[in-house]
């Protein structure tokens, strides 16, 4: 369903990221000087009443989280906004940040402010060099014009906004990894609980935030709970950012309301598949959910749609696949990926991912035996919830969702020695060792 | 004996073999470097200061080209805490490289989104136009070929990213191009970063 957008309106005019256009055209930092004017327990109120639920993957209720936060701890309290992106097709807060950054500082401040906090995070990867400037850039600017800093608006209320840069890490994604990583550890993932509300950053009371998810209180602030959900399904209210990449014609983040169906956002909002070919399969929320196949599609991309249909929403980064590809290398892909990206803490995540991997370029290479998938079976299986964090079900994921529904494939390259899926996109010799 | 007797498991094949960065010259920040690092450190609280150690890091990584031992020993010194610590961060994140680099690292980008369009190609074709493998550095020390997990820029694909700078939509057969571009004019014959939105 089309809609105005409300997180990236004007993103592709020139100088979008500067304060002046913020202030002039985007009704900057009003949403600040209202919220400063209510109390913090008012700001968690309307931001719970409307529905907001986490934009990094899990859609956890925002307000609820900020309820958490331990408010009679007499430590500092923390906002920690995850700017980590890294999972797979997901490229929606790289945008925010790059053209909007003014939003996430003023979204930051309204999150430190609700939940008693006088310091925020921004944990940016490292490979986001060029979008880290943007961010200081428009702190730096918000600073001088007395949006953050001490006694903001006369209201006696301080909030410092800091970049912390990552070096390259998906698990500092985690929400517990990424305090640890800021605290100049591994980026591991914590045993829970204790929750971050509870002791979190430097064992303080913390949120953790994701990017898109501090972008949506300006909005929700200034124009109400009920205005907000009434955007989208039932307890899914708001704008959301769609990131479709892969083999569509116009890959990129699309704004629209969760009514929107996966089929549109693929054939209206992309342009259809590239080439005029048709749609295999689709995974929709970032390369840890279950794939959907042509047929599954005309569902709502919401929360609980996808659910409903079998999938997630995750982080709302769609890959889309046409009848070229061979679902035995998607997967042998985004294992590699896994086994790369994983921290090592938990066992069955370490070694798993390592045999998983090996086992599926053995069957892609063509030099597998029938009964490898059902060994591919049971590994992934012991490996999915049996870690601290989700990556183990993550990793998991991509092995289970391809068997379940491209056995045959599998079964082909066994059977044939050899790939049978016509792809001249793909490489011509193998590159790298593995 | 391995569970799967049909793949082989030797030392060779497991990740977690320790690498031992080389020591590297002796190593301190410039005055300059230290006021800088000071200013970072700031902004998390006294005690805390080792969380400024990534910063620290790059900062070595920017003078040296990667991250030396002595660099290391050095941060902790800075920072206060033992050369282990450092070096347990070093050695985790990706972005650190513990060995000698070219001038230029060209990253290429090898996770789902980017593979579909081509990302195999794209190495390919740099590694055959530089006669090196990935993970590999030319002979004259310019280049470093590297394929890297999701860059975070799928709408772009294939991405390679070059040092810090970005490089975005490379079809195969304009990855040699880039090469060449960048010997010329070094990175700022990139084009950079530029997305695209729906309005």
């Amino acid at each position: 369903m089309a809609m105005d957008p409300i997180l990236t309106p004007l993103v592709r005019e020139s100088g979008s990221y500067t304060l002046d256009f913020y202030l002039q055209r985007l009704e900057g930092y009003q949403a600040l000087r209202k919220a400063l004017g209510m109390t913090p327990e008012q700001v968690i109120d309307v931001v719970k009443a409307s529905g907001l639920r986490g934009r990094g993957g899990a859609g956890f209720p925002t307000g609820m989280k900020w309820q958490f936060v331990d408010k009679k701890s007499p430590k500092p309290k923390y906002i920690c906004c995850n700017a980590d992106e890294s999972e797979p097709g997901t490229f929606k807060d790289h945008l925010l940040m790059e053209r909007n950054p003014h939003l996430l500082v003023e979204g930051c401040a309204i999150g430190c402010y609700a939940i008693g906090a006088k310091i925020a995070y921004i944990y940016i990867r490292g490979e986001f060099l060029h979008v880290q400037h943007h961010v200081e850039a428009a702190i730096a600017e918000a600073y001088k014009a007395g949006y953050l800093g001490r006694n903001i608006f006369g209201s006696g209320f301080d909030c410092d906004v800091y970049v912390h840069r990552g070096a390259g890490a998906y698990e500092a994604g985690e929400e517990t990894a990424l305090i640890e990583s800021l605290e100049g550890k591994r980026a591991q993932p914590r045993i829970k609980p204790p929750f971050p509300a509870v002791e979190g950053l430097y064992k303080c009371p913390t949120a953790v935030n994701n990017v898109e998810t501090l972008c949506n209180v300006p909005a929700i602030v200034m124009k109400g709970a009920e205005w907000y959900a009434s955007l989208g399904p039932e307890k899914n209210g708001g704008p959301k950012l769609f990131c479709v990449s892969g083999h569509v014609a116009k890959p990129g983040v699309f704004e629209a309301s969760m009514h929107t169906t996966v089929k549109s956002l693929i054939y209206d909002y992309a342009g259809g598949i590239a080439g005029g070919r048709a749609l295999k399969a689709v995974i929709p929320g970032g390369s840890s959910v279950p794939i959907l196949l042509p047929h599954q599609i005309d569902v709502p991309a919401s929360f609980d749609g996808l659910m409903k249909a079998g999938s997630l929403l995750g982080s709302a980064g769609m890959i889309v696949m046409d009848d070229t590809t061979c679902m035995v290398w998607v997967a042998k892909n985004l294992l590699h990926f896994y086994r790369h990206e994983s921290c090592g803490k938990c066992t069955p995540c370490r070694e798993g991912g390592d045999w998983l991997l090996k086992m599926l370029s053995k069957i892609e290479r063509g030099e597998g035996q029938m009964r490898d998938i059902d060994l591919l079976l049971s590994v992934a299986d012991n490996v999915a919830g049996k870690t601290l964090c989700a990556f183990g079900d993550a990793a998991a994921t991509p092995v289970l969702t391809t068997i379940k529904h491209f056995r045959h494939e599998f079964e082909a390259h066994v059977r044939e020695g050899r790939c049978t899926c016509p792809a001249d996109w793909r490489a011509k010799e193998p590159v790298g060792a593995h | 004996m391995s569970f799967h007797p049909e793949i082989p498991y030797t030392t060779g094949q497991h990740r977690s073999e320790r690498v031992l960065a080389p020591e590297g010259e002796p190593f301190s920040f410039s005055p300059d470097e230290r006021a800088k690092f000071e200013e970072l450190a700031s902004h998390y609280p006294p005690e805390q200061r080792k969380s400024a150690v990534i910063y620290a890091l790059f900062m070595v990584q920017q003078r040296v080209g990667y991250v030396t031992r002595n660099g290391m020993r050095h941060v902790a010194e800075v920072i206060g805490c033992t050369p282990a610590e450092v070096e347990d961060v070093a050695t985790y994140y990706a972005m650190f490289y513990k060995q000698p680099v070219g001038k230029y690292v060209v990253q290429v980008c090898r996770t789902l989104s980017c593979a579909l369009k081509g990302a195999e190609r794209v190495t390919e074709e740099i590694a055959h136009a530089l006669h090196i493998a990935p993970g590999q550095t030319d002979a004259s020390g310019t280049f470093t070929l590297m394929e890297v997990e999701c860059l975070g820029a799928c709408d772009r694909a294939p991405v390679v990213m070059v040092n810090d700078g970005w490089h975005e939509c490379l079809k195969p057969e304009d990855a040699v191009k880039l090469i060449d571009v960048v010997r010329a004019k070094g990175e700022a014959g990139l084009s950079g970063c530029v997305h695209r939105v729906e309005k």
